[in-house]
């Protein structure tokens, strides 16, 4: 009876965080910041090999690049705007379990719901009009083009992930067909700067502008900002908000406690879309005054993660938008600077990703070594 | 070590938190023989057999097979020493054939011959008699055809110790049967066979020998042919053991709801309540007795108006009238001022949501009081606060997530919010199951405390002695049947025991 | 009932055909792949970005092979681009792996930033390639690429038509036919092939029969991912002949991911069904509507797709639904 022989227990195990050892909010964000600096590090060692410039330097750079000017500072917050606005637009969807990645999609319909109205509507009723039947229409588009995978979902439970990315393409093409039908000059597939000499519909020179002075996003900001207070407020205190928690934790829970899971569903993916919808039209109106096909920018998608790593929470997405997007407006700057290809910011951006990503890990998990027993 | 003796277990002891689910057991099961290991729900019947299948390590003690002392850490292992349990949740992959599932994970021929692999398969049915189609996917089979495929994938694993989790909890009487043909064909071919069950008659017809658990502990092994109904129930239920929880005489008893002619099918098309008829009595508490999955569940949900009915009524009566319950949905009952509590089995899975804060698992079902889109979270928040302290909640505040509360401590969240809203109706399911005595205790008071108010109580429970001193009077299920309703100061534990495992018509 | 007739006649031709295939291809590695990774339980999103990064490996190691010797050889260059393209979208698969298998982060997320990093990395290197290399100009590796397109003598010229539809093609494209029904014949005929479809449907139930679940779900991650990587290759090297264009492969990774439901996840259908899509992919240029129009018709791989998907689970048909246990980690303490 060799018992040296017998097999123990393995030598390490993973165990899901419980209640004695769920980690504390302080060791929550050393962990996510050590994440970040070991990014930084190989982030680093990437500039280094192509560079041979000391990466120090080459982050001061990102700093300037993001932040240097008026003009970028004004840059890096009208994109950090726009991020939130997305990912604030796929919360309620995502916070309930249900995959939107069609955000992409959902802004483009906005967008050319937008810009139709700009360009057919401009001249005849500039002002306060305009605008509001431009971000009615952005939203009714924006509206239709969620709750198609949203009413699958609830009647057929059709796989949402999959069906709200082909809804994106769809949109795409759409979004190439009206680029054609109002291309500005024949055969340049695009519709150039909407309304260049009136410039009605555009958001900085409206009315609106007028009020808040010259600066150029300040609308932007100010609706995006309203939009995340709005949309914490939604989530945290209202009843819609309850019922999303509920049915995203426990369908079984949800129709224990009399929620009608099917319209949760639809509805909350009715508020989604006509979220992301009004971004395609504060994008348009906003800041473009254009339409292509990379208006979205696979912001639908970034904001996802930006969600995700947020937990939810509005204002922690404000603060990884305006990471992101830093990072971004950064690296294309350094890039520009060192003679790289403006690409280089989004591998930073996807290597920051995968160690933000994979931190979430230690913060879920904790690893037992043999030997180690305790309660249950 | 004597090698007629397939598996030797020493001393073995298993423990989840501070609860012993498995206590110094020693046991032994011998070449060619059906050895029944019996006991109550939660006696460690299942615990001590999935020590043996690998799912669960033991904290303490030896394992003997075939005399060897072994050590066994993966389902793995197991299957390498011959070991094949069958649990009640087959692990099947529905989309496979039988044949498919059977040969799943084995080392051979990377190319699969089918049909070599289908013959043999055949060749087993043959031996054993079973009746099986090798090619026919599982979706597509009834539950005893699951279980023949699990069966089966043992034995052509090589298994020569087979366990079996209640195999006949699934099965209708004549399945029964030609199952335990086929147990007895292996046990004269050298097998050995452990069969979970708490069925007296099935222990007395199929087996050799019986062992006995109770409440973690081994009672004893006696041969079959020396037992009884009456003494094997005896050495599973122990002696009567006095609980002194308090019952006081129910005083203005009068008629709360009435269940007629209920019957229920489930998505399967599984028939899980048949005809069950009884009344529920303001300022009483009616027990409910009954193997686990007797239908218990079902019940409860169907008065609670979250379940399909077949056929059947709910009438639930009131100063202003009768009500008919069938055919409204939970939200229509509570709208038209029926007030239901019910305190589900499944504590996180159901009646509450794990990881929100105790203020908001307390409003989960009054949420949507009050005017406008706003929650009112100041109501529910008081509500807590009052829980917390009548109840002694142990919580570092009401805005923490429940799961990071003790089983105890959610339990008392549940309850408390169930009762706090006035219930007429109260209704629980294994209220108790997992707690400590003296939160046991706690529930058991305010479960009186109810009746006394004049709430009409309904109790699942598992612990027959609580049941005889808790409830009033006690219904028995069986198999989704009514088989009695008894006094509970007058009924003996044994004859609950019976009535557990026999269907109305044997008792009568 | 003219128009259909015109359109009809228009695709009934050998050029059409042709390019049907050609644009099939890298959709059928693309498809391919995700198909492995699926059967695992992986919803890999990061298809796109990997698809990237086998293209650009291809680049980088004909590029640094060209640029090594004077007179390259081109079934050597041929050689480095197979190698490197591998390895890179090996390393898109191991990221992916390790953050969603061993560290159990969610797979979409992973997959997307995946997606980002690695188009990114494949414009990244694409266009400063020839600028590290401290030359000037648009990265070519012309030898290599055309060794790429290198086609079957004989066969490809002496059948007349079958040869121009059937023959006229580089080993790339048979071989993701080849590739295709192989992996199909050890999905469904070999032991391996179904411990990985049950590691899909049902980790639990895999685990419990002695497979080793964490280890089936790294191999076929990684090889899928291999095997998409060769459809960026394809691009890179017969399609464009062997240089790069910023963003020039386009969706066509997430039209991969379309087909692998197309196919109701067995590679063997991916075969027609890349033709399909590749038909519909260019179909657009054959519509006399105008120019306009034309952006409608390639909304076509996508309607399609959404249609295969609304009717598969409407029909609730259990042998061709998505794998059962696709996109969740498998934690086997769950339980």
């Amino acid at each position: 009876m060799a018992k040296d022989n017998l097999k123990k227990e393995p030598l390490m195990r993973i165990v899901k965080r419980t209640k004695n050892s769920t980690i504390s909010n302080k060791m929550a964000v050393i962990v996510r910041v050590v994440a970040i600096l070991l990014a930084l590090i190989v982030c680093g060692i990437f500039i280094f090999v192509l560079t041979k410039t000391n990466p120090i330097k080459v982050y001061y750079g990102m700093i300037e690049g993001a932040m240097g000017t008026n003009r970028r500072v004004w840059n890096t917050l009208r994109d950090t705007m726009i991020l939130l606005a997305v990912s604030l637009a796929i919360t309620p969807a995502f916070k309930m379990k249900f995959w939107n990645i069609g955000a992409e999609g959902q802004i483009l319909v906005g967008g050319i719901a937008t810009a139709a109205v700009m360009r057919y509507m401009g001249a005849t009723m500039n002002g306060p009009g305009l605008f509001a039947v431009m971000i009615v229409v952005s939203i009714v588009a924006g509206m239709v083009w969620g709750i198609i995978p949203a009413i699958f979902k609830a009647q057929y439970n059709t796989n949402e992930t999959l069906f709200t990315l082909m809804m994106n393409y769809i949109a795409i093409q759409l979004t190439s067909y009206f680029c054609i039908v109002w291309e500005a000059v024949k055969g340049s597939g695009t519709i150039g700067t909407i309304n260049q000499e009136t410039r009605n519909g555009w958001i900085s020179t409206s009315f609106l502008g007028n009020i808040f002075g010259q600066f150029n996003y300040s609308i932007n900001v100010i609706l995006v900002i309203i939009l995340m207070v709005v949309m914490a407020y939604y989530l945290k205190k209202t009843k819609h908000g309850y019922e999303i928690a509920v049915v995203g934790e426990s369908e079984n829970t949800a129709r224990y406690a009399g929620i009608n899971v099917k319209k949760v569903i639809i509805r909350t993916m009715a508020i989604s879309g006509a979220l992301c919808g009004l971004t395609g039209f504060l994008l348009v109106s906003g800041s473009s005054h254009t339409i292509s096909t990379n208006t979205a920018g696979g912001r639908g998608f970034t904001a996802i993660i930006v969600s995700w790593l947020a937990k939810f929470n509005p204002y922690m997405m404000l603060l990884i938008s305006f990471f992101l997007v830093f990072l971004d407006n950064g690296a294309v700057q350094i890039a520009s600077q060192y003679g790289l290809n403006e690409s280089a910011s989004e591998v930073m951006t996807g290597i920051v990703l995968f160690f933000l990503i994979g931190c979430e890990f230690f913060l879920n998990y904790r690893v037992v070594f043999r030997g180690k027993h305790e309660e249950a | 070590m004597d090698t007629n003796n397939a598996i030797e277990l020493k001393n073995i002891c298993k423990r989840f938190g501070d609860v012993f689910a498995n206590k110094n057991i020693t046991l032994e099961v011998r070449k060619g023989e059906i050895l029944s290991l019996l006991g109550e729900n939660g006696s460690g019947k299942t615990t001590l057999m999935n020590m043996l299948s690998g799912i669960y390590f033991p904290d303490d003690g030896q394992i003997f097979i075939d005399g060897k002392e072994v050590s066994i850490t993966s389902p793995k292992d197991a299957y390498e020493l011959g070991i094949g349990m069958i649990h009640q949740h087959f692990k099947l992959i529905e989309t496979f054939t039988a044949a498919e599932n059977i040969i799943l994970g084995l080392p051979g021929k990377e190319v699969i011959q089918m049909n070599a692999v289908v013959e043999k398969i055949n060749e087993l049915i043959k031996k054993y008699g079973f009746e099986l189609d090798p090619t026919k996917k599982i979706y597509d089979m009834s539950v005893s055809e699951k279980q023949t495929v699990e069966i089966i994938k043992m034995l052509y694993r090589g298994a020569n110790i087979l366990i079996l989790d209640e195999p006949t909890a699934v099965l209708t009487p004549q399945e029964t049967d030609r199952l335990f043909d086929v147990l007895r064909n292996m046990r004269n071919d050298g097998k050995a066979i452990i069969i979970i069950t708490h069925k007296l008659h099935e222990v007395l017809s199929l087996s050799d020998r019986v062992a006995v658990l109770r409440k973690g502990e081994y009672i004893g092994t006696v041969l079959t042919k020396e037992a009884t109904e009456l003494s094997l129930t005896e050495m599973m239920v122990g002696e009567k053991v006095s609980l002194n929880i308090g019952r006081k005489p129910p005083v203005n008893v009068h008629k709360k709801l009435s269940i007629k002619n209920l019957t229920c099918v489930d998505k399967a098309g599984v028939t899980t309540l048949k005809n069950v008829s009884f009344e529920a009595n303001a300022g009483e508490i009616l027990g409910i007795a009954g193997i686990a999955g007797s239908g218990q569940k079902e019940l409860l949900e169907a008065v609670a108006g979250l379940q399909n009915i077949q056929e059947g009524s709910i009438v639930f009566h009131d100063d202003k009238g009768d009500i008919e319950l069938v055919g409204k949905t939970s939200t229509e009952i509570r709208n038209i001022g029926v007030a239901l509590s019910f305190v589900p089995e499944d504590r996180l899975g159901m009646g509450l949501v794990g990881n929100m804060d105790l203020a908001d698992n307390v409003m989960l079902r009054s949420y949507m009081d009050g005017k406008g889109i706003a929650v009112n979270r100041k109501k529910p928040r008081q509500k807590t606060e009052k829980i917390v302290d009548e109840l002694k909640v142990v919580t570092p505040s009401i805005s923490t997530p429940i799961r990071r509360l003790s089983g105890g401590n959610v339990q008392k969240v549940l309850v408390g919010r169930e009762i706090s809203n006035a219930p007429a109706v109260l209704m629980t399911a294994y209220a108790v199951r997992g707690l400590d005595i003296n939160t046991s205790y706690i529930i058991y008071n305010l479960i009186n405390e109810q009746k006394e108010k004049g709430v009409a109580v309904i109790y699942v429970g598992e612990d027959l002695d609580v049941l005889l001193e808790l409830a009033d009077r006690i219904l028995v299920l069986c198999g989704g049947s009514v088989s009695g309703i008894v006094d509970a100061r007058t009924t003996t534990k044994e004859q609950i025991g019976l009535m557990m495992t026999k269907h109305s018509t044997e008792v009568m | 009932m003219n128009i259909i007739l015109i359109i009809l006649k228009k695709i009934f031709t050998v050029t059409f055909i042709q390019k049907a295939v050609t644009q099939g291809i890298p959709i059928l590695y693309g498809a391919t792949g995700e198909i492995m990774t699926e059967r695992s339980g992986n919803l890999n999103l990061g298809i796109p970005g990997i698809m990237y990064m086998g293209g650009i490996g291809g680049l980088v190691g004909a590029f640094a092979y060209e640029q090594s010797v004077a007179v390259p050889n081109g079934w050597v260059g041929v050689i480095c681009a197979l190698v490197v393209s591998m390895l890179f979208a090996l390393i898109g698969g191991l990221i992916y792996s390790f953050l969603t298998i061993t560290l159990r982060v969610n797979q979409n997320v992973t997959g997307l930033a995946l997606t980002t990093f690695g188009v990114g990395f494949g414009n990244f290197l694409g266009g400063s390639l020839s600028r590290i290399a401290g030359s000037a100009g648009q990265v070519s590796v012309y030898i290599t690429g055309q060794t790429f397109r290198t086609k079957i003598p004989f066969l490809s010229t002496k059948l007349g038509v079958v040869s121009d539809i059937v023959f006229s093609y580089g080993f790339l494209t048979y071989f993701s036919i080849v590739l295709a029904i192989f992996l199909s014949w050890f999905l469904f005929k070999t032991r391996k092939g179904l411990n990985l479809r049950a590691v899909g449907e049902d980790p639990a139930a895999a685990d419990a029969a002695g497979i080793n679940v964490i280890r089936y779900k790294y191999v076929a991650t990684c090889t899928g991912a291999v095997i998409s990587g060769l459809g960026g290759l394809y691009f890179v090297m017969e399609y464009l002949g062997g240089t790069w264009q910023n963003n020039g492969f386009g969706d066509r990774g997430w039209l991969a991911i379309a087909l692998v439901i197309l196919a109701l996840w067995k590679p063997a259908r991916a075969i027609w069904g890349c033709i399909l899509f590749g038909g519909l992919y260019i179909l657009f240029a054959y519509v006399p509507f105008g120019d306009a129009m034309q952006e409608i018709f390639k909304m076509l791989p996508y309607v399609v797709t959404i249609v295969v998907l609304v009717i598969s689970s409407v029909r609730e048909k259990k042998d061709s639904q998505a794998p059962k246990s696709l996109g969740l980690s498998y934690f086997r303490e769950d339980r």
